[in-house]
């Protein structure tokens, strides 16, 4: 198991001009980098992140894109995954931090959280590469060859969770756009808006 | 082709490539099959299809946020299984874009036995969405107003396909 704020820290070390659509490691990744080009879109609706990482990759071919995915969104839209695989964007880099529970519910276990191997998920759905990691280490050393080869790729990564269980309306919010100022601010950013 | 009566795919292609559509979220159904023929044989026009109708509406906001003009193509039933997805990615991200939806169980006579039909301009009030019907080709210019007004609003307008007596699809 990693711990998000240090395997996102590893991350940033290899980022280099790629858009970043933090998803589930938004708390952590807005303390690293809160720019134009990243995405912090809170959770829209759940299962969506993966088709919002897909359509921007699609539109943009010349820009990295970068997507940390959760397996609870996964479960919510495993087709999405073979949606993906057909249009195959070779900018795209799929990352899914999986803490084997709904965190903002309070911690309660994904159906068979322990058991289910998503990297073969996204192989049979036909994601040419994937890789499963659970070690920082090992995850350090494999990140750069990762990034530099074409996607789409999938990166399922064990993390542990951090759970939230005060009600919604007395969390602290902590990022600091609202998401469809972060869509204007991309799109601004992009010269296409 | 479709009888002088009918909605023609011919026309739905037209009005999307004059309105600027660079992308086509979909999932088949029933009655576009042939509207789908055309498509793919458009080489500037991008076909994105799901399996499962809220899919699409992440991947529109995706394509909207990179610089693209996306539509929508589902039926009725997608539509209203997708409520959540398309209150926040399309409504909550501000996503200018028309949904053409098959009215499955339209029958224009107000009595229907399909309640895919009864839900669906329900479903659309009470989310505060504006759609406009489009029975045959008279209508192609309902498509081009879902257009505009999908820009104004910065956020979805749907075009209800009411066409299935006619069979839009043949």
């Amino acid at each position: 198991m990693m711990h998000t704020a240090d395997l996102l820290k590893v991350f940033a070390q290899h980022r280099g001009d790629a858009i970043v659509i933090s998803g589930r490691g938004g708390r952590h990744w807005i303390e690293i980098s809160d720019t134009t080009l990243d995405i912090p879109l809170g959770d829209p609706a759940m299962g969506g992140h993966s088709g919002f990482g897909l359509g921007l990759a699609l539109a943009q071919p010349g820009k990295r894109v970068i997507l940390f995915d959760s397996e609870g969104d996964i479960l919510m839209s495993m087709g999405q995954l073979a949606t993906i695989a057909e249009q195959a964007p070779a900018n795209f880099y799929h990352f899914i931090l999986d803490n084997e529970v709904y965190a903002t519910t309070g911690g309660q276990p994904v159906p068979n959280a322990k058991h289910v191997d998503y990297a073969m998920i996204a192989r049979g759905a036909g994601y040419p590469r994937a890789f499963n990691f659970a070690d920082l280490d090992a995850f350090s050393a494999a990140l750069p060859g990762i990034l530099q080869a074409p996607g789409p790729v999938f990166v399922a990564l064990k993390v542990w969770p951090e759970v939230e269980n005060t009600p919604i309306g007395q969390r602290v919010r902590w990022r600091k756009r609202g998401a469809d100022k972060v869509v204007r601010d991309l799109r601004g950013a992009l010269r296409v808006g | 082709m479709a009888d002088a009566g009918a909605l023609s795919p011919e026309t739905v292609m037209r009005q999307m490539k004059q309105n600027g559509v660079t992308d086509v979220v979909w999932l088949p159904d029933s009655e576009t099959n042939w509207l789908f023929l055309l498509m793919r044989a458009d080489p500037d026009l991008r076909l994105v299809g799901v399996t499962r109708e809220g899919h699409a509406c992440s991947i529109a906001a995706g394509l909207f946020a990179g610089g693209r003009k996306p539509m929508m193509l589902i039926q009725n039933t997608g539509m209203m299984e997708s409520g959540d997805s398309i209150r926040g990615w399309l409504m909550g991200l501000k996503v200018p874009i028309v949904l053409m939806v098959g009215y499955r169980g339209y029958t224009r006579h107000g009595v229907n036995s399909d309640t895919a039909a009864t839900y669906t301009e329900r479903f659309l009030m009470a989310f505060g969405i504006p759609f406009y019907l489009v029975e045959n080709d008279g209508d192609a210019d309902r498509i081009a107003i879902a257009f505009k007004e999908a820009e104004a609003l910065q956020g979805p307008v749907v075009v209800l396909v009411g066409d299935e007596y006619h069979g839009f699809n043949r």
